[in-house]
């Protein structure tokens, strides 16, 4: 397989699998399509020693994301009481979907409009946002680069940005990180002065400008602006051999 | 010796308006749900609903029985987000108390030790705060990481249940119960949580003592006597959510379920089919028949 012939999701899996680089042996815990499949990509190359979760309560040492048609490989069981004393004690980098993020990463999913009591729409609910976000390394994947995901204020905050962490103090902010957002478009970071968002790679085949028009606050957007890094040889022979051979991902995100 | 068996009505008369509930299992995983029609058949109202919601929360919103619900997320699992949920929140129709999964768990360890609050790092600078105004912070008595005063914490308010209903794979008569599935949820701090007399556990099968653990192993026993006041024998009573190794969801059950909060019309015609029932008994030989 060539170079060449890579799709806008194998880039958005590489991405993924970026975020967690130089974790070492914690729990990736990646929550959906794209993100699980960038995880798993992460510890078949770069980050042997990550642990994964089966989606239930088990971590499997398996390479494919989704179907394990020879069995799963059990590390160790993991029900969701487990889960939050592996949250609490920070060896954990979780991946989320926002429904809306602000430019220092605070996260809604629970609901939009209307009043907190009475919501115009009700979604998810706060679910483990609130504890993620203070406990141990967090980072966003956006399906649908958007002014209605990428907005001024978030009508709930469910994950903390860095503004409120930083102005609680070390209580919040000691244990506090917002990595990095994957988009269907870019590569986010907070690697400014004041943890606002930067613009850290656009995807091959777009434009900074794109981003920008899709982006509802300024984004901080650097002189040069790379594009993000290219899937390997190896990297795509796992993606499409092993990881996930169905191409869930490129339903997710198609060219 | 003290046999706890009853019938779902049995639990149900045990149960007051304007109670406190607990609701064990997980979204749609191994929920109590025949107590849970038992309710809907019943005149109980003004519930306070304690959930890691599922169809339970919903059908209990959409058959009018909640004032109140204390919830983290509700969800189908193979459809995300519950319609009978969305509904009644979008309406108004019921108040709510909204908290992070996990400081959710240490409401339920609260109650269950006995203690007002456990201290927690979940939820500052979250909007926990916004969503549940009586929310306090506690201050520790002993030195901040770096020697200065002590951290500022989120103190998590008790949960405190006046009952319980968890759906378990098998028990015994007296309440002894294992579950045979990957996960335990968090059922036995729901009960522990809960009152003594109020806390009610139903079970696939009923079974002596001796062969409790005949199909999983000694850690599978996670719920004992100590926390039981009544046992339903209720078959298939988790349906239509799943109750692994016995039965996976209903997804077509489900489906048609999460389709009747479409329209009032298509709630009235899922109701008159599925819950406007005499009993469990008939419930089951219906889905049976399906």
């Amino acid at each position: 397989m060539s170079v060449e012939s890579f799709a806008r999701a194998d880039v958005c899996a590489v991405a993924i699998a970026e975020t967690f680089r130089g974790d070492g042996e914690i729990l990736a815990n990646p929550i959906g399509t794209i993100p699980m499949v960038g995880g798993r990509l992460a510890r078949a190359t770069f980050e042997p020693d990550l642990m994964m979760t089966d989606g239930e309560a088990a971590l499997i040492a398996n390479d494919e994301a989704f179907e394990w048609p020879d069995g799963k490989v059990l590390e160790a069981w993991n029900p969701y009481r487990r889960m939050f004393d592996i949250v609490w004690s920070g060896r954990r980098h979780v991946i989320m979907s926002p429904t809306q993020i602000d430019r220092y990463g605070n996260m809604n999913f629970a609901a939009i409009g209307g009043d907190l009591a009475q919501p115009k729409v009700q979604l998810l609910g706060l679910r483990g946002a609130p504890g993620n976000t203070i406990c141990h390394p967090t980072s966003y994947w956006v399906g649908n680069h958007n002014a209605k995901t990428f907005v001024e204020q978030v009508d709930v905050v469910c994950g903390i940005g860095y503004d409120r962490a930083a102005a609680l103090g070390p209580v919040a902010s000691r244990f506090h990180e917002i990595r990095r957002v994957v988009t269907n478009l870019c590569v986010i970071d907070f690697d400014t002065a004041d943890h606002r968002m930067r613009l850290r790679s656009v995807h091959p085949g777009v434009a900074v400008g794109e981003v920008v028009e899709a982006t509802g606050f300024e984004l901080v957007v650097p002189d040069e602006v790379p594009v993000s890094r290219l899937p390997t040889d190896e990297e795509l022979r796992l993606l499409y051999e092993v990881i996930d051979p169905t191409n869930l991902r490129g339903k997710e995100v198609p060219d | 010796m003290a046999d706890k068996r009853m019938s779902e009505d049995d639990v149900v008369a045990r149960l007051r308006s304007g109670m406190t509930i607990g609701i064990g299992g997980w979204g749609s995983r191994r929920k109590p749900m025949s107590l849970v029609r038992a309710i809907v058949r019943s005149e109980l109202r003004d519930l306070t609903v304690v959930s890691y919601g599922g169809p339970d929360v919903g059908l209990l919103c959409a058959a009018g029985k909640v004032r109140k619900l204390v919830f983290a997320f509700v969800s189908l699992d193979s459809i995300p987000l519950e319609p009978h949920f969305r509904k009644a929140r979008q309406s108004g129709q019921v108040t709510t108390e909204e908290y992070d999964e996990g400081q959710f768990l240490l409401g339920l360890q609260a109650a269950a030790w006995r203690v007002p609050f456990l201290p927690t790092r979940v939820g500052l600078g979250s909007d926990v705060f916004r969503l549940d105004p009586s929310l306090r912070t506690v201050t520790s008595p002993y030195p901040g990481p770096d020697g200065g005063p002590g951290e500022e914490l989120v103190a998590m308010p008790a949960l405190e249940l006046d009952a319980a209903l968890v759906h378990y794979n098998r028990a015994d008569e007296r309440g002894n119960a294992a579950y045979l599935g990957p996960d335990p949820y968090f059922d036995d701090l729901m009960l522990e949580a809960a009152a003594t007399g109020g806390r009610f556990l139903s079970a696939e099968r009923i079974v002596p003592t001796a062969e409790l653990a005949a199909d999983g192993c000694r850690h599978s026993l996670k719920v004992s006597r100590l926390m039981v006041d009544g046992v339903v024998e209720a078959r298939n009573g988790a349906h239509p959510t799943s109750c692994v190794p016995d039965y996976e969801r209903d997804e077509a059950f489900q489906k048609e379920y999460a389709g009747s909060a479409r329209t009032d019309e298509a709630w009235a015609e899922f109701s008159a089919a599925w819950l406007e029932l005499p009993d469990e008994a008939t419930y089951q030989r219906k889905v049976a028949a399906r």
